[in-house]
């Protein structure tokens, strides 16, 4: 069942889409894409930090994007503790250390499931906020007006991030230590506390992103395995090290995922995903804008 | 005081001690099963549990079952069907427990089936949907209202071919439970004439639901069916009312699981108002029986602690029926029996908190108790408005109906 | 044959004695339920070595090959009601034509992105036999065993002992491979892909070899999967927990010799299988998730590596 006016839907749909997904996955472009740290706990740390803004929303009635912000500060030391336990761990001691903090990694998702669980059970959570539940309406068009917050957030965080690293100078100096550790030791800085401050940064962004996820969507403590592939997928098809590539293959991703969902059949959209990843991987292994 | 005195309360003390360790000697009645604490199932799952427990304390304060205490041996199954053949077998060749209630839910009971029909052992079924239609045991009773397979749909669609549906659209989860439900609404459909213009089944971790629920729209259905689960239930309501689903649509909802949780009903408020939804109980008058109140009071006590959920009145009080019909059973063949308890549960209606029960042959309840009931009125954060009555007005079946049904859809929000 | 052969075959000989004379003996039918699924994940976590110790390719994606066995057998089930070696077999070789596309498709790709090749793979898979009706689709198939063979009295027993001959099969294949100039060649590939290369190690072919082999075993161990759970659904069958517990237990274990997995996946299989039935309910996950950390961060070797450190100290002293 084909018509133009459904193909604009869907494409403006996955673009918005596209938006939320490039927003849960730009803190592990930075992460894994310039760090190397293969965060698989990022999906887990996202959840928590959902739950977070959830238990502000539900106790102190504080808005979402807001409560968001709050907790920012929080995951940044958040992210420098975990980076210091994983370069001690891991990087110092030389081999296997991929697979093993990959485990490592692994074993922490799944205390920060069990401990949500604990915490608040099992059942599913949400916030209220004024603009959730409602939509823009533009002729015959209407946008939810979540997912232009979550349009509006992945943007801005992605604009905020390709500049500080672009412009000030521990952002160059992260993208330094990234393509060169050792010219940068040579230079006199320590390129640990470097990558620490990078990991922070790249935790802290998981506060609004965490307030995202649990706007756009509903939490449960095992949202996290889901979120595993997606987010992993949207890096490394952007390539390595890139943050605007992750808000384009985001989109592309987005798109080609609404695009199945209203035409060809719902049941194939997490399989399109993933076939474009392998085909990105297979003819550019590099990623679309990688380094 | 002289050496006869001393001697007489000795006697007096020892033939105390050997009555009360006589009648402590009676062993405890074990009832084995698992229920999935872990895993997708596991806001159910605990809910069930503690109907079951609340049973188990109100049987063991009357006295026990023929003067035993019932004792419950619960295993976690996490939700999956590999892990429960090797924890049945424990139950029975290890704890050698002396009755089976099965597992919350399809997914981790039917690996069981072929177990228990086997050994002929009798099985309390819990919250399964036609998990014996092809094992055919006779020793099987489910305690959920659903009767025949079609009854959700045949119920739902009815009512909406009543109010001038003619055309319908059917969304599906790609999960056991709603691609079951949605081949019976395929069938349901074809029998009353109507025509689907859309059918879609989504993958499970789908996270939003704005372009389905586009697509949908614009195959202008006049009724349309949903089978879906708790995560996506709330999204697909969500999306709903962003995007809209048209204004000749009559009816809309169905089987959609998750918004009888409490926590999901509160989170939803009013984006649930108009939707006409399955239930198995409600705070509605028709819907009281011997013992009912009583039990929701003492569940209500007990829920927050076990964070559960707070109303538990979708499954908890099945899990209390499940005990009451055995323990009705018991006391009527005076025996533990399992083919005598199995025949008389064939042969009898049983009274329970949830209503009189009786079942056909294949172990389902002989007359459908699924009911399809419409939100009104309800509003935003408010948890406790769900336990008065005409918050979720009751449009089928006829015998317990507590209202019609507001349509179009739109025009009841 | 080599003095170290003979004490292997006799040790393996001895096991699978041991293993029948416990169908034989043993009236309690929990105990063939346990060891059958701690069996399963030996075979799951040696199969895995082969690949992700030895060559250091990190396959996250166990859970297809495990699923595709499952569903292998769920096909010659439903289509030809086929006996439960025919279903072994072909599940094998599906699962080594899986691994050989999988090898194939990720020619080029080192690392991290080989592993999230396999993510991907495993969940356009789990879609596909999600989409497929004929095999039960999303709504899950129940199945009907067969009559058992001689000489076991139940079913159970025989998938046990069947499991036990598999545990035999992938442990010789991965003894073989790591005494041989293969398992020297993936070694080598494994410290240095790009030195490898240059002094002439077939990498490639290598690569495609350990992809294969351990494809074939990991769904051959998922095979009889179908007919013990005797119900079917993608869910369970491609449940993510395959590939964690079976990384966890590799690395536990210690991933330079095969005594690794097996170490690995007894001890946390069995300790999976007792919490189950003591503390069941969450804290099962955060046993598993507080062990992979523990052993990762303290014993990078796994207990291999442990048992070693202690054998140089004594030398030593």
């Amino acid at each position: 069942m084909f018509s133009i006016e459904l193909l604009r839907d869907a494409v403006v749909l996955g673009v918005l889409l596209g938006c939320f997904y490039a927003a849960v996955s730009i803190g592990l472009s930075i992460s894994f894409g310039l760090l190397d740290v293969p965060q698989v706990a990022h999906p887990a740390f996202l959840v928590l930090a959902s739950y977070g803004v959830f238990w502000l929303n539900d106790t102190y009635d504080i808005d979402p994007l807001l409560a968001g912000l709050l907790i920012t500060p929080l995951f940044f030391v958040l992210g420098l503790i975990t980076y210091r336990l994983y370069h001690e761990t891991f990087e110092r001691r030389g081999s296997d250390a991929a697979v093993r903090g990959i485990a490592f990694f692994f074993g922490v998702a799944f205390i920060i499931e069990v401990l949500i669980i604990l915490q608040f059970g099992v059942d599913q959570r949400s916030v209220t906020a004024s603009y959730i539940g409602k939509a823009w309406r533009i002729g015959d068009l209407r946008i939810p007006i979540r997912q232009l917050v979550a349009f509006a957030v992945a943007l801005g965080l992605t604009v905020l991030l390709a500049t500080y690293l672009s412009k000030t100078f521990m952002g160059r100096a992260i993208r330094a230590v990234a393509q060169d550790e050792g010219g940068l030791r040579l230079m006199g800085a320590n390129p640990v506390r470097i990558k620490q401050f990078a990991f922070g940064i790249a935790t802290a962004v998981l506060g609004m992103a965490g307030a995202l996820l649990i706007i756009v969507a509903l939490v449960d403590p095992t949202l996290d395995r889901v979120y595993i592939g997606r987010t992993f997928c949207v890096v490394v098809m952007a390539g390595l090290g890139s943050i605007s590539g992750t808000l384009i293959a985001a989109i592309i991703l987005g798109v080609a995922e609404s695009i199945v969902l209203t035409m060809f059949g719902a049941s194939w959209a997490p399989a399109i995903s993933f076939a474009l990843l392998l085909g990105v991987l297979a003819v550019r292994p590099q990623g679309l804008l990688g380094r | 005081m002289n050496r006869r005195t001393m001697i007489g309360w000795v006697a007096a003390v020892v033939a105390l001690g050997f009555a009360s360790v006589a009648s402590a000697e009676e062993p405890p009645i074990k009832i084995g099963m698992s229920m999935p604490q872990t895993g997708a199932l596991a806001g159910g799952g605990k809910a069930s549990l503690l109907g079951i427990e609340i049973w188990r304390d109100d049987v063991n304060a009357r006295g026990g079952l023929l003067g035993r205490k019932v004792e419950l041996v619960v295993y976690d199954d996490k939700s999956s069907a590999s892990e429960t053949p090797a924890l049945y077998a424990k139950l029975l060749d290890v704890d050698k427990v002396d009755l089976l209630f099965a597992p919350y839910g399809t997914v981790p009971t039917a690996p069981i089936m072929p177990l228990v029909k086997q050994r002929g052992l009798l099985l309390m079924g819990n919250f399964s949907f036609q998990v014996n239609s092809k094992i055919h045991h006779d020793m099987w009773f489910n305690n959920a209202p659903w009767g025949p397979a079609d009854s959700w749909a045949t119920g739902f669609l009815m009512l909406g071919q009543k109010a001038g549906g003619k055309t319908m659209a059917l969304l599906s989860a790609d999960q056991e439970f709603a691609q079951n439900l949605a081949t019976t609404a395929r069938e349901v459909a074809k029998k009353l004439n109507i025509p689907i213009l859309f059918d879609q089944a989504y993958p499970p971790s789908t996270a939003e639901f704005s372009s389905i629920i586009r697509a949908l729209n614009a195959a202008k259905p006049d009724i349309v069916f949903v089978a879906s689960y708790p995560p996506d239930s709330a999204a697909i309501l969500r999306a709903v009312n962003e995007i809209g689903v048209g204004d000749n649509v009559k009816i809309f909802g169905g089987a959609m699981v998750g918004l009888q949780f409490a926590q999901v009903m509160e989170n939803m408020g009013s984006l649930l108002n108009g939707v006409v939804n399955y239930n198995t109980w409600l705070p509605e008058p028709s819907m009281y029986f011997d013992g009912t109140k009583e039990f929701f009071d003492k569940y209500t006590k007990r829920a927050v602690e076990a964070k559960v959920d707070p109303l538990g009145y979708y499954i908890a009080p099945y899990g209390y029926a499940m005990g009451q019909m055995i323990e009705q059973a018991v006391n009527a063949t005076k025996s533990f029996d399992q083919k005598g308890i199995a025949k008389y549960l064939h042969a009898n209606t049983m009274k329970t908190i949830v209503g009189p029960i009786s079942y056909a042959d294949d172990g389902e309840w002989k007359q459908s108790a699924t009911l399809e009931a419409q939100f009104r009125g309800i509003k935003d954060k408010n948890m406790d408005q769900f336990r008065q009555p005409g918050k979720q007005v009751i449009l089928f079946p006829d015998n317990l109906k507590t209202g019609e049904l507001v349509a179009p859809f739109e025009a009841a929000r | 044959m080599q003095r170290s052969s003979i004490i292997f075959w006799f040790g393996a000989g001895m096991f699978l004695i041991a293993m029948l004379l416990m169908t034989q003996f043993i009236r309690n039918e929990y105990p063939f339920f346990a060891g059958y699924v701690i069996l399963q994940f030996v075979v799951l976590s040696v199969a895995w070595t082969i690949l992700g110790g030895y060559a250091g390719y990190v396959n996250f994606g166990t859970n297809a090959f495990f699923g595709v066995g499952v569903y292998s057998a769920v096909l010659l089930i439903r289509a030809f009601e086929a006996p439960l070696g025919v279903q072994i077999a072909l599940a094998a070789l599906v699962g080594g034509l899986l691994g050989l596309g999988v090898g194939l498709l990720t020619l080029r790709m080192r690392g991290i992105f080989f592993s999230i090749a396999t993510i991907a793979l495993a969940i356009i898979i789990e879609t596909s036999i999600t989409n497929w009706r004929f095999v039960g689709g999303a709504a899950g198939i129940q199945l009907q065993r067969p009559p058992v063979m001689q000489p076991f009295d139940t079913y159970v027993k025989m998938l046990f002992f069947v499991q036990a001959l598999l545990v035999v099969i992938a442990i010789a294949i991965a003894r073989f491979i790591q005494n041989s100039r293969i398992g020297r060649g993936l070694h080598a590939l494994r410290d240095d892909e790009l030195a490898a290369e240059c002094t002439g190690v077939p990498t490639l072919r290598l690569k495609l070899l350990a992809c294969v082999v351990s494809g074939a075993l990991m769904s051959a161990a998922g095979a009889p999967a179908a007919l013990y759970v005797q119900f079917a659904n993608p869910d369970s069958a491609f449940d993510l927990n395959y590939s964690v517990s079976v990384l966890a237990m590799s690395l536990i274990g210690g991933t330079a010799h095969w005594i690794g997995p097996v170490l690995g996946a007894i001890l946390l299989s069995t300790t999976q299988q007792l919490l189950t039935v003591t503390i069941s309910s969450e804290v099962n996950v955060l046993v598993l998730g507080v062990m992979l950390v523990l052993f990762v961060v303290a014993a990078p070797k796994g207990i291999l590596g442990l048992v070693r450190r202690k054998a140089r100290k004594a030398d030593a002293a």
